[in-house]
């Protein structure tokens, strides 16, 4: 602790001198303190339009360095692997999710977790190419995205031929954009269908639906902008652009957060909408007096064993190129995923007696969680930290900080998801850093130089997109579940609760026996 | 003729099916119960919620037998089925009127 205190402190050191010292770069220097941090967020945009302006600019002024080169044709190897991952996203929401939630609800309710998990995650795909994906990744302002790609418009010419580009973290490497729209709409999908546990077994399926919609429109794609929305590296061709290109950013994007795959975006977003659903439609009649035991924890190992599987294509994938920052997101989910089945399970055993598969399962959430947003942005020794603290956390958050919350969320959202992203979000601001092993960030995106920011600074961005993150999804939540409480109602009828929403809703039973 | 009811541990119910095999009863029925007795339930804990599950799984058997048996079939059960812990269940036997073969038309013992 004191040589990582020391160490710190050389660093606040170091850039106060260079401050004072170079003084003609001192405007330089803010400039970098700002964007810097805005390293490895996830996301971008039609860069090409961006591309081939550099190329016009550029063009004349470095004539000797730059011969008037081919627009960059995307990699081959890239496309393969983020289609690939795309496909491997999919399959976290259905069936992964839905049989992990499906498999902890009562059996009278099984078919209504499966059918609200699947409908929503077409719902949301449907929406996301409608204007969804336009919302949250064309440029706008800092908080909205504009319109130029409703219905898709624009990524690809059929009359030409042509497939838009869309930017990845590196220069001159581009990705065709309808990948990047796919593998994105699959974010958006599962970060609606992760809400639902926290109202299981107890809200109309017309409800889920209007809700959705809204939540959708008004906190994930706003959310998913501020922070993954950028110009792409290649818009970084001057230090004299680079203020320009970030004031176009998302918010959170600016202030330099780093969130690899989305424990803002996705995790603490799904976890606050999940609580304030939960509090809104109330508990399930007969809660803390009947027995709401799992009905198939088969199921829900197979749902969870299944996630950690997509969850590859979820973190590996956001690095959006088959490359180094890709390997790396891969072994760490992999390892904070075992290292936080560990932590959980000891723990359980320890505090509660018996070492649950239910917990063994839940535990690899949490992992998987946590080190969503580190994925790509911390080393070795911070998924082992990661993994292994976030099983505690999380295992405190389904028994302590539950019933401080007094909320019925029915299958833990928000102790797991909002909880765990939160723990991952903030520690990933501590081990990114190269001295703890971290592979840092770009400092800046002109000539694509790696360095760290101080730790306790990049904990406090960190720390604002996190309370920005709870604050938006919190407030959208709440409207969103009034009106659609106002339209259609939150709860069906007691009878119809009771004898469970699969035959009243849907007309079917899982279990014929 | 005698109608004899256990309620036993699930586990025991190959044991009990052999001895009473071993004994020369015919058939048995079998049925998958649950219920309480002194016992009573146990608890399970899902994540942060522990869970009073009243009745336990057990197996009930039936058989119908010549009354004859019935000291031999009350053995056998009662040795087969016996654990020495608490939960593992009980026997009754009832008086049984009349037993009627299907197939045939046996009445009384013979359709037995």
């Amino acid at each position: 602790m004191k040589k990582l205190f020391r160490k710190m402190t050389a660093w606040l050191a170091l850039l106060c001198m260079l401050g004072l010292n170079a003084v003609p770069l001192v405007a330089f220097a803010q400039d970098k303190a700002a964007d810097a941090p805005a390293a490895k967020a996830d996301e971008k945009k039609d860069a090409a339009p961006a591309k081939a302006e550099d190329k016009k600019d550029a063009a004349p002024k470095e004539e000797k360095k730059e011969e008037a080169k081919p627009a960059p044709t995307p990699n081959k190897g890239d496309i393969a692997w983020m289609l690939t991952s795309t496909a491997l996203v999919l399959a976290m929401s259905v069936p992964a999710l839905a049989l992990f939630y499906g498999g902890l609800v009562r059996s009278k309710n099984m078919l209504s977790m499966l059918m609200q998990v699947f409908v929503t995650f077409s719902l949301i795909t449907v929406i996301w190419c409608v204007y969804g994906y336009s919302l949250a990744f064309t440029e706008g302002n800092a908080f909205f995205g504009g319109f130029d790609r409703v219905f898709l418009n624009g990524t690809f010419d059929n009359i030409k031929g042509e497939f838009a580009m869309a930017a990845t973290f590196s220069k001159n490497t581009p990705i065709y954009e309808l990948v990047f729209v796919a593998f994105q709409a699959t974010f958006a999908a599962i970060t609606c269908c992760l809400i639902l546990g926290a109202v299981a077994e107890r809200i109309k399926f017309s409800a889920v639906l209007i809700f959705m919609v809204l939540w959708f429109t008004f906190s994930y794609a706003p959310i998913a902008h501020m922070v993954w929305f950028w110009m792409g590296p290649d818009a970084y061709t001057d230090p004299k652009v680079v203020d320009a290109m970030n004031a176009k950013a998302g918010l959170i994007w600016q202030w330099g957060a780093l969130d690899f795959a989305g424990g803002t975006v996705v995790h603490i977003n799904s976890g606050v909408a999940g609580l304030v659903g939960a509090y809104l439609c109330g508990k399930r009649l007969g809660y803390g007096k009947e027995a709401m035991s799992p009905h198939n924890l088969t199921m829900t190992m197979i749902g969870a064993s299944l996630l950690w599987f997509g969850w590859f294509g979820f973190n590996a994938g956001s690095a959006l190129e088959a490359n180094g920052s890709a390997a790396l997101a891969f072994m760490n989910t992999f390892l904070a995923t075992a290292c936080a089945v560990l932590s959980w399970t000891f723990g359980e055993w320890l505090f509660k007696g018996k070492p649950s598969m239910l917990g063994a399962a839940s535990g690899a959430v949490a992992g998987l969680v946590a080190i969503t947003p580190a994925a790509g942005n911390v080393g070795i020794p911070g998924a082992f930290v990661i993994g292994l603290g976030v099983g505690l956390v999380c295992l405190w958050g389904v028994n302590g900080l539950k019933k401080l919350l007094g909320a019925d969320d029915a299958l833990d959202v928000f102790g797991v998801h909002a909880l765990g992203g939160a723990f991952g979000a903030l520690t990933t601001g501590i081990f990114n850093h190269q001295s703890l092993g971290g592979p840092g960030l770009v400092t800046d995106w002109v000539t694509a130089k790696v360095g760290s920011t101080p730790i306790w600074d990049q904990f406090v961005i960190q720390a604002q997109g996190v309370g920005v993150t709870i604050v938006w999804s919190g407030v959208v939540a709440l409207i969103a579940f009034k009106i659609a409480d106002i339209i259609v109602g939150l709860r069906p009828t007691e009878e119809v609760e009771r004898e469970g929403l699969d035959i009243n809703e849907h007309g079917e039973a899982a279990y014929h026996m | 003729m005698k109608l004899v009811t256990a309620i036993i541990k699930p586990f025991k119910l190959d044991e009990v099916r052999e001895s009473l095999s071993a004994i020369g009863v015919t058939g048995i029925t079998v049925t998958e119960v649950k219920g309480f007795g002194r016992q009573k339930g146990h608890t399970e804990l899902y994540r942060g919620a522990e869970y009073v599950v009243d009745f336990l799984p057990k197996v009930k058997i039936e058989a119908a037998i010549k009354s004859d048996l019935l000291e031999q079939v009350i053995e056998a059960i009662e040795k087969s089925a016996n654990t020495g812990k608490i939960g593992d269940g009980k026997i009754f036997v009832f008086d049984l009127e009349q037993v009627i073969r299907i197939r045939t038309g046996e009445t009384g013992a013979e359709a037995l």
